[in-house]
């Protein structure tokens, strides 16, 4: 059965799955990458991304395109992250917390909206496959790599996105030094509070993205509480990344490695307990957590409210 | 001077009240949005919540549990560190239980009843005590692990009750509900009302939170506890061993949530099965944030929100309102309080000069993010 699992073919399709599942991670914990460059830890992720699966399901499912689905989750997104940078940044309130009621309130509000609007769990003929011509006709690597859905080559996209935009913006270094020193960026006239509501709305935007990528890109359905602490997840991957955009990226595929590692061995029944197999991820990132701690460069200021002498 | 003190003693019990009535407030908006009555919807949420005995037992029954994780938050916020992991130390306290409580069946009911109460306390401070000794240690962010250690428990859950501990009676009935074996009868808490789930784990809820009011006003230890949430700083330099309180501050907490843990299968279940943390590791924190991260506020906080979980679920049955509007609600009160603190920690600044640095909750906000780095 071990050989079973070993052939190219599978192998094949479990890299496919695998680039494919890294999708909501990616999108989410870029989308957060802003956020804490800038200094505020947005916990409330998930939520806005169980807003975003919905919203981005529920125009999908009246009968609207699916690009309009995608426009309804980054609204939905950004409006979600303006809140939560009223809340942290004009209100200064405890940045972790206040993330635990967006996370609270956008869970809440999606399965009532779900309830209510569409009340059981229907499908929806979501983003479909588009190969890229020539590329994806390279044996192998072609399906790895070029045979998936519009919103797998965004979320992908959005890695060298986020890094120019962070790295290489003037929009950036405002952005990082926002994160760095506040005082000292106020001080160079640069606006701390628009900065930080800036971040979070594009946070909240890609979150929003992220979800609908699962809603009306991966699973085509949408179900209460379907992100399933996804969200925590991204806002982990930030930290094991280092808060580089690359190793927000190392991250993410590990994750989706071992969920199209867990599809496949349910798929070709393999007596493996998977439960075990699953928890390797989170153990895995406390251990990387713990070994990097220390040595890591983390945004100075990140979780700390800024509030400007008077 | 004095009734100037009293009365902003006065608003900041009341803030939280005025979050709760916003978010209603919110909530109320919502409803007519989605099209429902909103009136209806809250008749029917406040009558099944408290309108009968049945309504009443039941929403002690929740506030069991939520009050002993808020008590466990209660002890971590005042220590500087968040405990978002209350779910999954609820899952091992239960597992823990209920694995002791039917592996060692036999032992007479009076040392039983005890031990399977400790091995779900220690399997939560286990389950806290490792995020805590590593954010001592090694500087990892707290709420990440904790996090993690939520996705672990369920994990581990998932696993135990599908393979070593999934009863024995259902494989050999050929069903395969994922729960566990039920406990023997002789070590079920005993039941406040007959034929209501209340059960006497409420009393212990209650006595422990004067035990730890007791445990953080009255005792060093609790004293250096809160001086490190305060200003880890200047307590290292007062020769507090702030590690050393960081790691107690949250295996404590870990400790009282699988407390609850334990507690809801002695008192409720009878057994372990899925979905048996219920979100109560979130529920509680909004429960201590609205007691004003007081283990006497929790009290009182945890009853109003196992009311609001009753009710909604009554509400849904009743006028067919999600019961989900209840959860949702809960996160603007989060919102609606954490914003409030603005004007409190204003206050408080303002105040400190005349009559000394009061209103130490608000204002270990800042600190805490310092103490990261530490």
């Amino acid at each position: 059965m071990v050989d079973e699992l070993l052939t190219v073919s599978t192998l094949i399709g479990i890299l496919h799955s695998c680039v494919r599942l890294a999708t909501p991670y990616l999108f989410a914990a870029l989308g957060e990458t802003f956020g804490q460059r800038s200094g505020v830890l947005n916990l409330g992720v998930d939520g806005i991304m169980l807003m975003g699966a919905f919203f981005a399901f529920y125009v999908v499912f009246e009968g609207h395109s699916l690009w309009v689905g995608v426009l309804a989750a980054i609204v939905i997104g950004v409006l979600m992250g303006l809140l939560k940078a009223f809340v942290s940044v004009t209100m200064q309130s405890l940045q972790g917390i206040s993330g635990i009621g967006l996370y609270l309130f956008g869970l809440g509000l999606s399965s009532l909206l779900f309830k209510t609007l569409i009340g059981s769990v229907e499908g929806v003929s979501g983003f479909r496959q588009l190969p890229i011509p020539l590329l994806s006709e390279i044996p192998g690597i072609g399906h790895i790599l070029f045979n998936h859905n519009a919103l797998v080559y965004l979320a992908y996209l959005m890695v060298p996105v986020s890094w120019f935009v962070i790295n290489r913006t003037t929009l950036g270094l405002k952005i990082r030094a926002v994160g760095h020193n506040p005082e000292a960026a106020d001080t160079l006239g640069v606006s701390v509070s628009g900065v930080r509501y800036t971040t979070l709305m594009i946070g909240g935007a890609l979150a929003a993205v992220g979800g609908a990528s699962l809603s009306i890109g991966l699973q085509n359905v949408f179900q209460e509480n379907m992100t399933n602490g996804l969200g925590f997840i991204a806002v982990a991957l930030v930290y094991f990344g280092s808060w580089r955009t690359v190793g927000v990226l190392g991250g993410a595929l590990l994750f989706s490695l071992v969920n199209a590692l867990q599809l496949w061995v349910q798929a070709l029944d393999i007596p493996v307990p998977s439960e075990i197999a699953v928890m390797m991820p989170y153990i895995m990132t406390i251990v990387v957590l713990a070994f990097t701690a220390r040595q890591i460069q983390k945004p100075a200021a990140l979780a700390r409210s800024y509030e400007r002498g008077e | 001077m004095k009734i100037r003190q009293y009365l902003a003693k006065l608003i900041d019990v009341l803030l939280p009240v005025a979050a709760m009535l916003v978010a209603l407030l919110v909530g109320i908006l919502l409803l007519l949005l989605l099209g429902t009555d909103p009136f209806e919807a809250y008749s029917a949420l406040i009558q099944g919540a408290l309108g009968n005995v049945s309504g009443i037992t039941q929403t002690l029954t929740k506030a069991t549990p939520l009050l002993l994780v808020g008590l466990g938050i209660c002890i971590a916020f005042r220590g500087g560190v968040i405990n978002i992991g209350g779910e999954g130390q609820i899952v091992v306290g239960a597992l823990a239980a209920t694995a002791f409580g039917v592996g060692f069946g036999n032992l007479p009911a009076l040392i039983l009843l005890p031990l399977t109460l400790v091995s779900g306390a220690a399997a939560g401070l286990l389950w806290g005590g490792i995020p805590g000794l590593l954010k001592a240690r090694l500087g990892v962010n707290e709420i990440l692990t904790t996090v993690m250690m939520n996705q672990i428990a369920l994990r581990l859950m998932n696993f135990l009750l599908r393979g070593p501990m999934l009863d024995p009676e259902h494989v050999a009935a050929g069903t395969s509900i994922p729960q566990s074996a039920a406990l023997p009868e002789s070590i079920w808490l005993t039941r406040l009302v007959p034929r209501t789930l209340f059960h006497s784990g409420a009393i212990l809820a209650v006595l422990l939170a004067l035990a730890v009011y007791f445990l953080l006003w009255r005792t060093t230890i609790g004293y250096r506890i809160r001086a490190v949430g305060l200003n880890p700083h200047a307590s290292r330099y007062a020769g507090i061993p702030v590690p050393k309180y960081v790691t107690l501050s949250l295996a404590l907490s870990g400790m009282l949530c699988g407390l609850a843990g334990a507690v809801e299968v002695l008192g409720v279940h009878h057994r372990m099965l899925e979905g048996l943390s219920g979100g109560y590791g979130f529920s509680g924190i909004v429960a201590a944030l609205f007691g004003k991260l007081h283990p006497l506020g929790a009290i009182p906080a945890s009853a109003l929100f196992g009311a609001l979980l009753v009710g909604a679920d009554k509400m849904q049955r009743a006028v067919q309102v999600p019961s989900a509007l209840a959860i949702a609600l809960q996160g603007l009160v989060v919102l609606f309080v954490v914003s409030s603190d603005l004007y409190v920690r204003r206050r408080t600044r303002r105040r400190v000069g005349e009559d000394g640095p009061d209103g130490p909750i608000e204002g270990n906000g800042d600190n805490r993010e310092k103490s990261e780095e530490g």
